[in-house]
């Protein structure tokens, strides 16, 4: 272990939610996920597991922190279910105030140690049953749980009330209609082959993305809706809080609300957890093998338009630019070469940033750690130094990154390491560099 | 009511609308709507050249035009319905007649099962809650979502927050901000959360989810929670005669059904979900999963042997003896009906009509693109238009298909003893 001291950052959650617990409700509510939840895969995992410590070399959190084994994704097990398992869930509070820390700001569930790891031990699962653990113990940061209470209700994450909801469509319709005079964004029409669904900040603080999908899709003549009712919203803290309960009323809330309007398919705006929750997680909480009706990522879909010719590029996007791969659709869904096809389709150069793809370092805002908030900005941000150096290198002055969070994340680093750059969705070079028949 | 008995169930074909007539005095026009007897048909049209929209149908233009329209419906009792501004505020308006109330926001009109009496949500100065026939309850609340209606119309309710929450006030949410409100009465209890409320069909009684604690979950009759909680629970159903309150339970992290909080089936699915009495109320049928990733329809607990992958809209004949769901997977669905498979699949398929008689089922589907009615399985040839919404008469010989080719909406009423498959 390092010989830095291990600093508990202050959380309302998290330090109000160890304050009530006792040894014996730790005892208790780890003996009843263990029991229920933690079943052949995780005895898989434990009695598999060499301890070569091959993970770390992974994780950026150990490598932004000069190779502190104390981050290695190896070291984040011992520091929570490892040791939970070793002493039979006979551990004290202050324990869990130390794992519940590592376990929802120390690791962003990207994956990234899974392919590292000579037996493939997915190290996200382990430390996702942490965090179910912690939600069982009332254990967790105040802001995640803020936005999982948000999901349970209004069905998503960021209070949209059901009215804000369709006054945001209409004023981005008007806006539109100032550019694009017969533009529509159909509102529950039903039949129609998409729809259309985006995560609660769209509507929130980047009203200008759905601005932009209306351009798209009226210039690519896509019948298409959205609905004016909850269930529009795909996104899923309460996946990365260990509220399942919650994740599967999330997504049942989605997919029937496609399978209402009776849509072939979901088109999913740019974002990563959410295809996670859709396409893994939360459909298979539910008990749909696959997804109900089928999703797709904004990546595959603008794809999909580009190569058809529903949509025509006029012009080039001059800079250099370089394509960061989110977690989710990437190592997630294996949608690293498609954006890139996307992305050179709209820029003149693409440089690669290294490692990239599925080998890409992850954002550090995923797997719901931005949404831990403001106590534990740092946390992500110092953990993800070596992020910076990797965007640095590429000497670009324009990021693309086609997830929410991954935007979220990137703006920290690059505002904290005073990096010359700017980010961008796929979306904004589409609507910047497509033919607008209507000009 | 507009009820079947009383449409018109001549056999034949007419044109009920012809869209190119609005194209030409309108700058765009919207899908049609098209009514439950197939004799009206309407738009919501841009007007040429102003910023304002109206309504075309069959009987002309709605005679004023609005700032905004969206929603064309028609009510259950034939009237047309849409949600309007006027001066920057909404409303509803019935056969182009605004209600005289108007607010900062409305939205989601609810119907009754006769659509006498209209609901819609409603917020007035960042409070919310619903107005029936443009009289808003006389409590607002922070929010108000999850609205219904009583099926026999005229009641509304809706899940509430009692107090206003500031930001990441996890403590004050746990506490149980939230409740129910029937026609802006509160119920005295509060809870973490309600969902998925439901009316008895004379709306005397009100039931919803509930969660209790962060963990814990249960159904709330009249604001009083049953006795049990459970780990997770669905929209309770109640009973034809409004006595019992039937829902899914999630006992030992499987589902099963209770009913008044007692468990009443006694098999473990992984899933269990949209019950439904049959109209007797001796029968309940769900859509369960017996095993990840396969579904199918229990009745009274007995699962039907054919899975898969997807199973909904499960539907009741309405003399209660037969049951019919959507089932397949995307892109190659089929109807089971009482536990067999129509012998075709389609890209898409609708939720199942039966006949009064339960005889046949009909469905709205998708197949090469194209919208076809099918009956038993097989397809109607109704030429090259899609074909919309089956309706059966009352003795259930003759169907009711409305066609819509992109220039006209299009009527037919087949005698079903003559039609020949496609």
């Amino acid at each position: 272990m390092s010989s830095q001291p291990y600093e508990l950052v202050k959380d309302k959650g998290l330090d109000e939610g160890v304050a009530r617990l006792t040894p014996e409700k730790i005892a208790k509510v780890v003996g009843a996920v263990l029991e229920s939840e933690g079943g052949a895969r995780l005895k898989a995992y434990v009695d598999t597991c060499a301890h070569c410590g091959l993970c770390a070399e992974a994780c950026h959190f150990f490598h932004s922190h000069d190779r502190d084994p104390r981050y290695a994704p190896v070291a984040k097990v011992k520091q929570t279910l490892w040791g939970i398992l070793d002493k039979g869930g006979a551990v004290s509070p202050d324990y869990i105030a130390r794992a519940s820390r590592v376990a929802y700001t120390e690791c962003n569930l990207c994956k990234r140690c899974a392919m590292y790891c000579p037996f493939g031990i997915d190290i996200a699962y382990v430390v996702g049953l942490m965090r179910r653990i912690c939600h069982k113990l009332g254990v967790t940061p105040q802001y995640i749980q803020d936005t999982a209470h948000s999901h349970s209700a209004t069905m998503n994450q960021m209070w949209v009330k059901d009215d804000e909801w369709i006054d945001s469509l209409m004023w981005q319709e008007a806006e539109a209609r100032d550019e694009v005079a017969d533009l529509r964004i159909p509102l529950e029409k039903h039949g129609a082959e998409i729809m259309y669904s985006v995560i609660g900040p769209e509507p929130k603080f980047r009203t200008q993305l759905i601005y932009q999908a209306a351009v798209i899709m009226h210039a690519a003549g896509v019948d298409w809706t959205m609905p004016a009712t909850p269930g529009w919203d795909n996104s899923d803290m309460a996946m990365y809080s260990g509220d399942y309960e919650i994740m599967g009323r999330l997504k049942r809330s989605h997919f029937e609300c496609a399978q209402r309007l009776g849509v072939k398919r979901i088109v999913m705006g740019e974002c990563g957890h959410a295809f996670r929750s859709v396409h893994d997680v939360g459909n298979r909480w539910l008990g749909w093998r696959d997804e109900p009706v089928p999703v797709i990522h904004a990546v595959q879909f603008y794809h999909e338009l580009i190569t058809s010719g529903k949509i025509m590029i006029a012009k080039k996007f001059q800079e250099p630019v370089t394509f960061h791969d989110p977690c989710n659709i990437a190592r997630g869904m294996g949608l690293h070469e498609m954006g890139r096809e996307v992305a050179r389709a709209l820029c003149e150069e693409v440089v690669e940033m290294t490692p990239n793809r599925e080998h890409n370092y992850c954002c550090s805002a995923g797997g719901g750690v931005i949404n831990c908030g403001p106590p534990f900005r740092n946390t992500r941000v110092h953990g993800n130094k070596v992020k910076a150096e990797q965007l640095a290198a590429t000497g670009v002055k324009t990021v693309i990154a086609p997830c929410h969070n991954c935007h979220g994340g990137l703006e920290d680093i690059i505002h904290h390491y005073k990096l010359d750059m700017k980010l961008k969705f796929l979306g904004d070079l589409i609507y910047e560099c497509m033919e607008k028949p209507w000009n | 009511m507009l009820k079947s008995m009383d449409y018109d169930w001549e056999t034949g074909t007419r044109v009920v609308a012809d869209l190119d007539q609005w194209r030409e005095r309108h700058e765009w026009v919207e899908e049609p709507c098209i009514g439950a007897d197939g004799a009206q048909a309407a738009a919501v049209c841009k007007v040429e050249g102003e910023d304002s929209f109206t309504v075309a149908t069959t009987d002309g233009d709605w005679p004023t035009p609005f700032e905004k329209i969206w929603n064309l419906r028609h009510a259950p009792d034939g009237r047309l319905t849409a949600l309007v501004q006027v001066d920057g505020l909404w409303t509803l308006a019935v056969d182009g007649e605004p209600w005289e109330e108007s607010f900062d926001f409305a939205w989601n009109p609810l119907f009754g099962q006769d659509g006498g009496q209209i609901g819609l949500c409603v917020q007035v100065e960042g409070e919310y809650g619903l107005a029936v026939d443009g009289t808003p309850w006389e409590t607002l609340y922070p929010n108000a979502n999850n609205p219904v209606m009583s099926p026999t119309g005229g009641r509304t309710a809706a899940a509430v927050q009692t107090v206003p929450l500031g930001q990441a006030e996890i403590d004050k949410f746990q506490s149980g901000i939230f409740s129910a409100s029937v026609d802006g009465e509160t119920w005295d209890a509060t809870f973490m959360n309600v969902w998925g409320l439901a009316f008895s069909p004379d709306g005397a009684r009100t039931a919803a989810e509930v969660r209790l604690n962060l963990y814990e979950y249960s159904v709330a009759v009249d604001g009083k929670p049953w006795r049990k909680s459970f780990g997770g629970v669905w929209e309770p159903v109640f009973s034809p005669d409004g006595r019992r309150v039937a829902a899914p339970v999630r006992l030992a992290g499987k589902w099963t059904l209770a009913v008044d909080g007692e468990r009443a089936w006694n098999t473990d699915y992984y899933q269990l979900w949209h019950q439904v009495f049959t109209p007797d109320g001796k029968r309940i049928a769900a859509i369960v999963s017996p095993s990840f990733g396969k579904w199918t329809v229990a009745v009274d607990d007995k699962p039907w042997e054919i899975a898969h992958a997807v199973v909904r809209d499960l539907t009741v004949s309405p003399d209660g003896k037969r049951f019919a769901a959507v089932a397949g997977s995307p892109g190659a669905w089929t109807m089971l009906v009482d536990g067999q498979p129509w012998n075709a699949s389609f890209e898409r398929l609708w939720a199942p009509v039966f006949s009064p008689d339960g005889r046949r089922v009909a469905a709205m589907a998708e197949t090469d693109g194209r919208r076809v009615i099918v009956l038993g399985g097989a397809a109607l040839d109704m030429g090259a238009a899609d074909s919309l919404d089956p309706v059966f008469s009352p003795d259930g010989s003759r169907l009711l298909v409305k066609c819509l080719d992109g220039r006209k909406v299009i009527r037919h009423v087949l005698n079903l003893d003559a039609v020949k498959p496609a």
